[in-house]
């Protein structure tokens, strides 16, 4: 056996060794009439597999074939030469430049749009780029998508300013968010986490409808939000922003990148932000929003290395955030005071580190590894009145990567394993709740591609977890290009996740119902697990009118709930968490038309219908606060950006909300419903170079309010206190400006 | 058992070594002008055995292959891209291949620079 090991690998060593005849030459060329070696010119005789390339002084040594045979001599941005070589003679050959017009430099006037869609690859991925994220007002994650009809954003509650986010019809605890493919805001950073990302340290969004990636863990389930932060090689050495609101919200951004060396670069990013001001518009002796701050530090190193393929990033990020909400003391009217004051104070800590490498195989460039490590440590302390929540969640998650082929790159996969580590330790006004979930899982991802017509990717993993046992989890994404300009979509998929129910319903602790949990001995609180099936379809097709281009984009989703954790809120005074018993779905239609009206102006515009309804304990609803119909416009105006960059950038967004079904609650009953409104933002920006701009917007212009937005404000520790019902802004028309700075240098 | 682990070991490696010998990426241009073309043109080169990956540029015009020399030649590739309507760097279109191709992709009409 050993033996014969022996000769095969000997074998396989010296067999394309064996010692040949060669032929020797150089390669050169004429450059301003000097002349020059040519280094790496592929060489190689016709209709053979024998080659070589040139050295650095154009020499090579080319085995030598039956001659006479013919040597072809090949060059990018030179003229491929064949030569008639008949015998071992020296030679000498001299290459000219491909004529100087194919390589003139071709200006492209197509500027890139902010929003792209994808129109080959198999899922239904938007892309938000950088630059759309400066239309919000001033933004961090969870303010950036509103200027984009992929994902829905609700209006901040007076007590934490926090705004949620749905996709689908559904809360962000049913979406995966990442940041750069490492899962983010879940556990406990599910309800604040994406306030946690400010919008300046984004480089891009990616926002996948429907059934995702396997790769990154089963929880999934309407889909995917990943963030890309600037990388310190290629993004602006220094970046500066300055906003300041009339609700009194300051903000500063910063980003510095540096290159250390031709392997290494770091960047600092630096966000801080608070609001000292105490706002109560609507004389309901509650503050509008909250006062606080937060400094947020991220530090990173990147490593690349071309030659041997090893790429890598590390990542440390430091978060610290206080926030005040509740009455507002000494300075509310005296009627309204109450004694004592309802107070919320919260404060978050959390430390993130990540590290994250990659190799590529030389040559092999469709062949790599990657391993990505991280571990977050996130602790929030708040008080709500008489109300108190503690948590404290340690997780760890490492992914083990690799990625192939089959035979050619038509032909690709993805597999790998997954680790995560989490331990929740929560304390619910006087109750404390801990606990530990540990999985394992292995993953493997095809992915058809015919370049043309269609494309297919089907995944499955296969996870062992400590509480949720040992389960499958397939996904699978089609896309099919009936004609040119268009692709036709489908996607399903499952997905399972453990609901942290107090951190993911945070609102009910500013609220004085009575909590119930209706244990059926499940892993979590007495509860069972979620699981749901998501399917979908989607049709984009490109269209040019009036020689200006557009598209048209229509897609139906449809979420069915296995198992889910109810929250009821449909009883006066009382908050029920219980396993779901009947049906439980969310549909959504969508219509988008995007257009450019003319190199200058352009028009974004979606309609979407929901219906989200669940079989409570009192018979089958409409989800509460999920406006059934929502209509979002956005006119976009650039003028033409001089040489030096100067331009005046302006930009209209208007949203419809439709009616929507609250909550029951003391003051409208059990089947009230909120009429639909329209809100108009708008933001005018001048650049006065491509390093220098300022800008100035307003949110909500025609200054729509909710009345009485805090049910039972003059006893807010009574059981019909409720801070929660938020359907429309509560702080009114906010004007804001700012200045951005950016140096390449 | 042990033995099987590093006998198993060195054959991996030897082989590896091996394949990883006769693996070439080349890059050449070929003439063509939209998606079409570049469909056209990759599926051509997918055809051949022992293409890995190619991948064509609309906006250079060049295409970047990697390939299995012991198993297709930059000719083999040349050639057959050639037949289907695209000039590369060795092999002229036949004339009725060019004929054959639909109106956006007619590369010697088009002043695409």
């Amino acid at each position: 056996m050993r033996r014969l090991l022996f000769l095969l690998t000997t074998f396989l060593f010296f067999v394309p060794g064996f010692a040949q005849e060669a032929i020797k030459g150089k390669v050169t060329t004429v450059e301003n009439g000097v002349e020059a070696s040519l280094e790496g010119v592929n060489i190689y005789w016709l209709e053979t597999t024998v080659g070589t390339i040139s050295k650095t002084d154009g020499s090579f040594e080319i085995e030598k074939v039956d001659l006479p045979a013919s040597l072809v001599f090949q060059y990018l941005g030179f003229e491929t030469d064949t030569l008639l070589v008949s015998s071992n003679e020296f030679i000498a050959h001299q290459m000219r430049p491909t004529i100087a017009e194919e390589l003139d430099e071709v200006i492209v006037s197509k500027t890139k749009a902010s929003i792209q869609k994808t129109y080959f690859k198999p899922r239904n991925v938007v892309t938000i780029s950088s630059d759309e994220l400066l239309k919000a007002a001033c933004c961090n994650l969870s303010e950036s998508f509103e200027t984009n009809p992929a994902v829905d954003v609700n209006f901040s509650d007076a007590i934490t300013g926090t705004k949620q986010i749905k996709m689908l019809g559904l809360a962000s605890p049913y979406l995966l968010i990442t940041q750069e493919n490492i899962p983010m805001v879940r556990g406990a950073s599910q309800a604040y986490g994406l306030t946690y990302t400010p919008g300046p340290w984004v480089e891009s969004i990616q926002v996948t409808k429907g059934a995702g990636s396997v790769t990154n863990g089963f929880e999934s389930i309407t889909g995917q939000i990943n963030t890309e932060l600037f990388k310190p090689l290629v993004s602006e050495k220094r970046y500066l922003n300055l906003y300041r609101a009339l609700d009194g919200r300051n903000e500063l951004n910063l980003r510095l990148n540096s290159v250390l060396s031709d392997r290494w670069s770091a960047g600092l990013f630096l966000h801080a932000n608070n609001r000292r001001q105490e706002n109560d518009r609507n004389d309901d002796g509650f503050l509008d929003n909250p006062t606080g701050d937060q400094i947020n530090v991220l530090g990173r190193l990147q490593y690349t290395n071309a030659q041997s393929g090893w790429v890598g990033f590390l990542t440390l990020r430091y978060l610290d955030e206080q926030r005040q909400g509740g009455e507002m003391g000494t300075q509310a009217p005296n009627e309204l005071r109450t004694n004592p004051l309802w107070r919320s104070d919260m404060n978050t800590n959390r430390f993130d580190i990540s590290l994250k490498t990659g190799y590529v195989f030389p040559l092999r460039t469709y062949q790599s590894f990657g391993l990505q490590l991280a571990y977050s440590d996130h602790d929030q302390v708040a008080d709500f009145g008489q109300r108190n929540y503690h948590i404290n969640h340690d997780s760890f998650y490492g992914n083990l990567l690799f990625n192939s082929i089959f035979g050619n790159t038509l032909n690709t996969f993805k597999t790998g394993i997954t680790a995560a580590y989490d331990k929740f330790d929560e304390l619910v006004d006087s109750n404390t709740y801990s606990r530990v979930d540990r999985s394992a899982g292995l993953f493997f991802e095809y992915t058809y591609n015919d370049i043309d017509t269609w494309s297919l990717v089907l995944g499955g993993r296969l996870d062992k977890h400590n509480r949720l046992g040992t389960f499958f989890t397939p996904r699978v994404n089609v896309r099919y290009t009936p004609w040119q300009g268009s692709a036709l979509r489908f996607s399903a998929g499952q997905g399972r996740k453990a609901s942290n129910i107090f951190a993911e319903n945070q609102s009910l602790f500013f609220t004085g119902r009575t909590i119930s949990i209706d244990s059926n001995q499940g892993q979590f609180y007495g509860l069972g697990p979620e699981r749901a099936t998501n399917y979908g379809v989607s049709f984009l097709q490109s269209f040019n009118l009036f020689t200006n281009q557009g598209d048209f984009t229509i897609d139906f989703y449809r979420t069915d709930f296995i198992d889910q954790v109810v929250v009821d809120w449909e009883t006066v005074g009382l908050l029920r968490f219980y396993n779901l018993e009947g049906d439980s779905f969310s549909e959504n239609l969508q219509l988008e038309l995007n257009y450019e009206l003319s190199e200058n102006l352009s028009l974004r515009s979606a309609y979407k219908t929901y219906r989200v309804e669940t079989d409570f304990g009192s018979g089958r609803l409409t989800r509460p606060l999920t406006p059934r119909d929502r209509f979002f416009a956005n006119l976009d105006f650039k003028t033409t950006a001089n040489d030096k960059g100067a331009q005046w950038r302006f930009d209209l967004t208007h949203h419809y909300i439709g009616s929507q079904r609250l909550p029951a609650n003391s003051r409208d009953g059990v089947s009230a419903e909120a009429d639909g409104y329209a809100l108009w933002n708008s933001q005018l920006t001048h650049a006065f170079s491509s390093s220098f701009e300022v800008y100035l917007g307003a949110e909500n212009l025609t200054n729509f309010k909710q009345q009485d937005p805090i049910i039972a404000s003059d006893d807010p520790f009574g059981s019909n206190f409720d801070a929660s019902i938020i359907y429309a802004p509560i702080f009114g028309r906010m004007i804001y400006s700012g200045l951005r700075w950016t140096s390449k240098k | 058992m042990r033995k099987i682990f590093f006998s198993l070991l060195t054959i991996t490696f030897a082989l590896s070594v091996q394949a990883q010998k006769s693996i070439e990426k080349s890059v050449i241009e070929v003439d063509g002008v939209c998606g079409m073309c570049k469909a056209r043109i990759e599926k051509t080169s997918f055809k051949i055995k022992g293409v890995k990956s190619a991948s064509w540029s609309t906006d250079t015009h060049q295409l970047t292959l990697i390939y299995d020399t012991s198993k297709a030649s930059l000719d083999s590739i040349q050639k057959q891209i050639a037949r289907v309507g695209h000039n590369t760097p060795l092999f002229k279109a036949p004339d009725e291949a060019y004929e054959a191709l639909p109106m956006c992709c007619k590369y010697k009409t088009v002043e695409d620079h």
